[in-house]
């Protein structure tokens, strides 16, 4: 079966080995991740002003791309999921701002030149943003998820890190419970992890602030890895390149600052579920990782 | 340092703007804390987010656009999640920034030349393109 | 036949002189055919305002009255009242307003509203015309009273009832009654042992003539009406035959099972066959077959092989009795708001983040740690303690948006007890606001942080977690604007008060009504708090929203006097303002019995008609405008009566 997935700018880049990861796991469990013909950077952060139109342009665009070939549109960076659905929404429920944005759209001529046979259309929320996990969850079942294991991680303790992006706000991403999410503990257990729950799953790496305010992020950052350090976890999953990368990269920094700081690999969750799928390291990269995640995981499963 | 109030101040056009701009009820907030408490980042604030709202709700609102504050707000939106009035402080640090950057007098925060160099080091794009445009506007 | 009707224009000071020319309304209604006598003054419903109306109907022999002044729900009674004292039947006599429905609303146009007054009385005018004079509704009245709920407010209610001289039937659904101020270790402001205070009045109730307890029994059904209602109960089985049963306790003794104990809010096992506590009130035991060996396996018994007086009967069944009373006052209580909805707090899965009734069982002597105060997690005394208010209360956004009113003062006495037995522990009390409305709170507020050194933090606690066996708790000092982190060893949560789980069952069953929050409503919040708009059914205690236990007890002596006043006549007046169908025309289509929401409306099978129960019908109006041949009408307010008043209503 085919989805259309949007792969945002970063995973399109700098963290192609989560784009590769999530492919070939898709396609191990029969469903082809179909790219959209022509898309653009999601803007990365949602406008809290209420002025904003020109601000959601980017995000709505991409999403009416993505209604030329589906009804619902994969993504699976946190910040891509969270901008997304929330422009979603704006063109859902706010009648003046989807007049505005639409009138953009209808005068965007690069997309005509792009895609063949493209009409202009107006785009008025009939995409359904979906994130990876959901879709693991919702079309491919985490049962059925857990027959097609060929690699149980029984032993491999893994704390899953959600960050701010899919949880918040509640009522309008309607992922899971903010406070006691449990999605990505459901997914680790159908694929035979042993699940670490640690307190800061929740709480900011520091997100953006890396940018403008290093240590402050890197404070941030330093809490979450701490916290899922004294819960015994071998391994940090995300679904945010910027959370991983604030999260491992910046490792080089936390053990500066603490003496006797054990480092720990943050992996995307895709790559550990094509290491439980058996599928072969080309296919899970590693070579983005600053911390190498292949020694705990060959001691701990087989790689 | 004595304040001395008005109806004028506290309902300011500055105030007014604020709220506009952000949607949120400045009166709503009955100061309980709840947003600095949760806040990952409050230990570098020079004003925490509550005491924000409440200058903000004392009219004084130059007090906040000129606080380190608002530049070092991350948007995680806990605040907005955890607040029992359902008041935003994300969204006024969104709008006090805005306040700040439309005016196009002061530096951007967030610096070109450092730019070239994050942009070739590892910082994933997603990072740099949110921090300008939280930022910079 | 002759209609002198008087019309009395009220000025009602200047609220409705102020604005409607008063004098001009009297002299145009003088005019008006059928009014005999027209007249204004300045408060109708003073002394010298009734003796006019009592005057003019002996004086120029009235056939029907309007006093035009403020709402019928204001003094409807008291003209209805002067009438008939001077001979006039008291349903001829109605109230016109021109005051909440024409000078209050149009003060800005006097001259229309003049005239606009004028209207409204005319219309008026028309109805009494043709208004009967009726009589009153005499139904019989059963003398006995129902109290649902066996805590502080309904043994109270049943108490005060049943001194009155009234039969009480007082019913509990737990094995005991006592309710929450049962499992109380002190009370506020006098750190009274809760229990001591309590169990006299328990046993009280036990032990009185005319009080009828059933506990471990639930309403199953109600029908009726006020003064007539029919119960019926479910006594559920206690598999335990109470009459026989010499709480000798031998049972309890030798039961294998262990069951979470709801009475020491699951920090304690209890056995299957069990009470659930020590002055439970009748202390005889019940079986909790959900939870029993033998019921679950045929093996064990050994409670029936042991009791001395062969009490245990496995083969008992639920018994459903059928009472009759007059009026049924519910006391059915409180809950305390669920902590699994309190996420950021860890919703119910740290040991050591403790609710506030499961710190009440810690502290009390009686309780699991026979009132030592030790972490649930390992049993160590801890030496730092964190309480908190307002979790889940005063918050719109996320919980119930009320505040519980007690919490504040509860919290402040957990930090007191705690540090009396704990001396050298720390206890912080994060707080928004201290609420200590009552007699003494304001002192008790301030003896905890002078004599008992409990530090209060303005602000709410944003997150809890458990790390390295301690209860982490970020909060804030709005006073200093600074983040506290707190690395406690326990933390208590003063969760919001909802009404009790089964609270809004039963007032389904009842059909009374409540809060969108399902607290039982009154029939007016400040004024008659302690009876429900539906006749005969009264309010006491927590289950009518949050309070403490002076107001609980109160309420319910409140409650109880009003079910000893309307015991005190000997039949219940009711209005007979009611439906009313012409056998004569009716043609037994039944569209009237599937409307009414009273279950008034009945078919007679012998003459094949509808017919109203005049005892039951309240007027609503439901049948008459569903009755397709209009052969349904309302008493004194009939279609022809409708009719003329919009007519006179339109008149140019």
């Amino acid at each position: 079966m085919k989805i259309p997935y949007y792969p945002g700018c970063t995973l399109h880049e700098r963290a192609k080995d989560f784009d590769t990861s999530a492919r070939e796991c898709a396609r191990a469990l029969g469903i082809e991740l179909e790219e959209l013909p022509i898309w653009t950077c999601c803007g990365a952060v949602f406008p809290l002003v209420t002025d904003s139109v020109m601000e959601i342009l980017a995000p709505v665009r991409n999403l009416s791309y993505a209604s030329r070939i589906g009804d619902k549109v994969v993504t699976l960076c946190s910040f891509c999921y969270h901008v997304l659905k929330r422009a979603n929404h704006v063109m859902r429920e706010d009648p003046e701002k989807r007049e505005k944005a639409n009138l953009f759209l209808r005068a965007d001529t690069k997309a005509r030149e792009a895609v063949e046979s493209y009409t202009i259309e107006d785009y008025v929320g009939q995409v359904d943003v979906v994130h990876y996990i959901e879709m693991l969850r919702d079309v491919v079942g985490f049962d059925a998820l857990g027959q097609k294991v060929k690699n149980p991680l029984k032993g491999l303790k893994v704390a899953p890190y959600y960050g701010c992006m899919l949880l918040r706000p509640k009522a309008e991403m309607k992922f899971d419970d903010p406070e006691q999410p449990t999605i990505f503990e459901d997914f680790l257990g159908s694929i035979g992890c042993d699940v670490v729950d640690f307190p800061m799953k929740t709480e900011c790496c520091g997100g953006f602030q890396i940018v403008n305010d290093e240590e402050l992020a890197v404070a941030c950052s330093q809490n979450v890895v701490t916290s899922a350090l004294k819960r015994g976890a071998d391994v940090i999953v995300t679904t945010c390149p910027l959370c991983r990368y604030n999260l491992d990269k910046k490792q080089e920094e936390m053990a500066e600052r603490v003496r006797g700081f054990r480092k720990i690999p943050v992996i995307y969750f895709t790559q550990l579920l094509g290491i439980a799928l058996g599928l072969p390291e080309k296919h899970l990269d590693f070579s983005g990782n600053y911390v190498d995640p292949r020694p705990v995981l060959a001691e701990k499963v087989s790689l | 340092m004595r304040l001395k109030l008005s109806g004028e101040l506290i309902k300011g056009e500055t105030i007014g703007r604020v709220e506009s701009l952000s949607g949120q009820d400045l009166g709503a907030c009955y100061q309980c804390g709840k947003c600095s408490a949760g806040c990952p980042v409050v230990e570098e604030m020079d004003i925490v987010p509550s005491e924000a709202i409440r200058y903000l709700q004392l009219g004084q609102p130059d007090i906040v656009l000129n606080s380190k504050t608002i530049w070092i707000c991350a948007s995680c939106l806990q605040c907005a999640s955890r607040c029992p009035k359902g008041v935003e402080f994300s969204s006024i640090c969104d709008a006090l920034r805005a306040i700040v950057l439309r005016k196009r007098v002061s530096t951007p925060k967030v610096d070109a030349d450092e730019l070239s160099r994050l942009m070739v080091s590892d910082a994933p794009q997603m990072g740099v393109v949110g921090a300008l445009r939280k930022l910079n506007g | 036949m002759e209609h002198r009707i008087g019309v009395f224009v009220c000025h009602c000071g200047s609220n409705i002189a102020g604005v409607v020319d008063v004098k001009r309304v009297a002299q145009e209604l003088a005019k008006y055919p059928g009014v005999a006598y027209s007249t204004d003054y300045t408060y109708m419903c003073s002394d010298p305002g009734q003796n006019l109306v009592k005057d003019a109907i002996k004086k120029h022999r009235l056939t029907g009255v309007i006093v035009s002044a403020c709402s019928p729900t204001l003094h409807e009674a008291t003209f209805r009242r002067a009438g008939r004292s001077a001979g006039l039947n008291p349903y001829q006599v109605e109230m016109a307003n021109i005051r909440e429905h024409c000078s209050w609303v149009h003060q800005h146009d006097k001259e229309q509203a003049t005239r606009k007054a004028i209207r409204i009385i005319k219309t008026m005018v028309e109805k009494v015309k043709l208004d009967e004079a009726l009589a009153p509704i005499a139904v019989p009245l059963t003398k006995r009273a129902l109290v649902v709920g066996g805590g502080v407010a309904g043994i109270q209610a049943a108490l005060d009832i049943a001194n009155a001289g009234y039969e009480v039937v007082l019913v509990e659904k737990s094995p005991s009654i006592g309710g929450h101020m049962a499992q109380l270790s002190e009370t506020f402001p006098t750190l009274d042992c809760s229990q001591c205070i309590l169990t006299p009045k328990m046993v009280e109730a036990g032990q009185h003539p005319r009080i009828r307890l059933m506990t471990y029994s639930e309403i199953e059904d109600v029908s009726g009406y006020v003064g007539n209602f029919k119960v019926k109960i479910r006594k559920k089985s206690a598999y335990v035959n109470r009459d026989v049963c010499t709480g000798c306790g031998l049972c309890t003794q030798k039961c294998p099972a262990k069951v979470e104990s709801e009475f020491d809010e699951g920090l304690a096992k209890r056995k299957a066959i069990y009470t659930p506590f020590a002055q439970a009130v009748p202390n005889k035991p019940v079986l909790d077959a959900e939870h029993c060996t033998y019921f679950k396996t045929g093996k064990c018994g050994v409670c029936k092989k042991i009791c001395p007086v062969d009490a245990v009967d496995y083969e008992m069944k639920d018994e459903v009795v059928e009472e009759e009373v007059g009026a049924i006052v519910v006391a059915t209580g409180f809950d305390l708001y669920p902590m699994a909805k309190m996420g950021e707090y860890g919703g119910g899965k740290y040991k050591d983040v403790v609710t506030s009734l499961q710190f009440e069982r810690i502290l009390s002597a009686s309780g699991p740690t026979t009132g030592e105060v030790q972490r649930p997690s390992d049993g160590k005394v801890p030496k730092e303690v964190v309480f908190l208010t307002c979790v889940g209360s005063r918050d719109p956004e996320g919980h119930v948006p009320y505040c519980s009113k007690v919490c504040c003062m509860y919290l402040t006495k957990h930090a007191m007890l705690y540090k009396h037995k704990v001396h050298d522990g720390q206890a912080y009390l994060f707080y928004m606001d201290v609420r200590t409305g009552g007699k003494g709170y304001e002192e008790f507020y301030q003896r905890a942080s002078e004599e008992d050194d409990v530090l209060y933090i303005r602000g709410k606690v944003s997150k809890i977690f458990e790390e390295d066996g301690k209860v982490v708790v970020w909060g804030v000092d709005t006073l200093t604007g600074k983040k506290i982190e707190i690395e406690a060893d326990m933390a208590v949560m003063g969760l919001a008060m909802v009404p009790s789980g089964a609270a809004r069952e039963l007032a389904n069953k009842l059909k009374i009504h409540t809060d969108e929050w399902g607290f039982l409503s009154e029939a007016h919040p400040k004024l008659r708090p302690v009876e429900s708009l539906a006749p005969g059914f009264f309010l006491a205690g927590a289950a009518q929203g949050p309070k403490d236990i002076p107001e609980a007890v109160a309420q319910a002596s409140g409650a109880a006097s009003k079910v000893a006043a309307l015991f005190s006549e000997e039949v219940y007046h009711r209005e007979p303002a009611i439906a009313w169908i012409d056998e004569d025309r009716c043609a037994g289509c039944r569209i009237c019995v599937s409307v009414c929401p009273y279950d008034a409306a009945v078919f007679d099978e012998d003459k094949k008609v509808a017919r109203i129960q005049e005892a039951i019908c309240e007027g609503c109006g439901a049948c008459i405008a569903a009755c397709p041949s209009g052969t349904a009408t309302q008493k004194n307010l009939t279609d022809d009566q409708i009719y003329n008043m919009v007519s006179a209503a339109l008149e140019e």
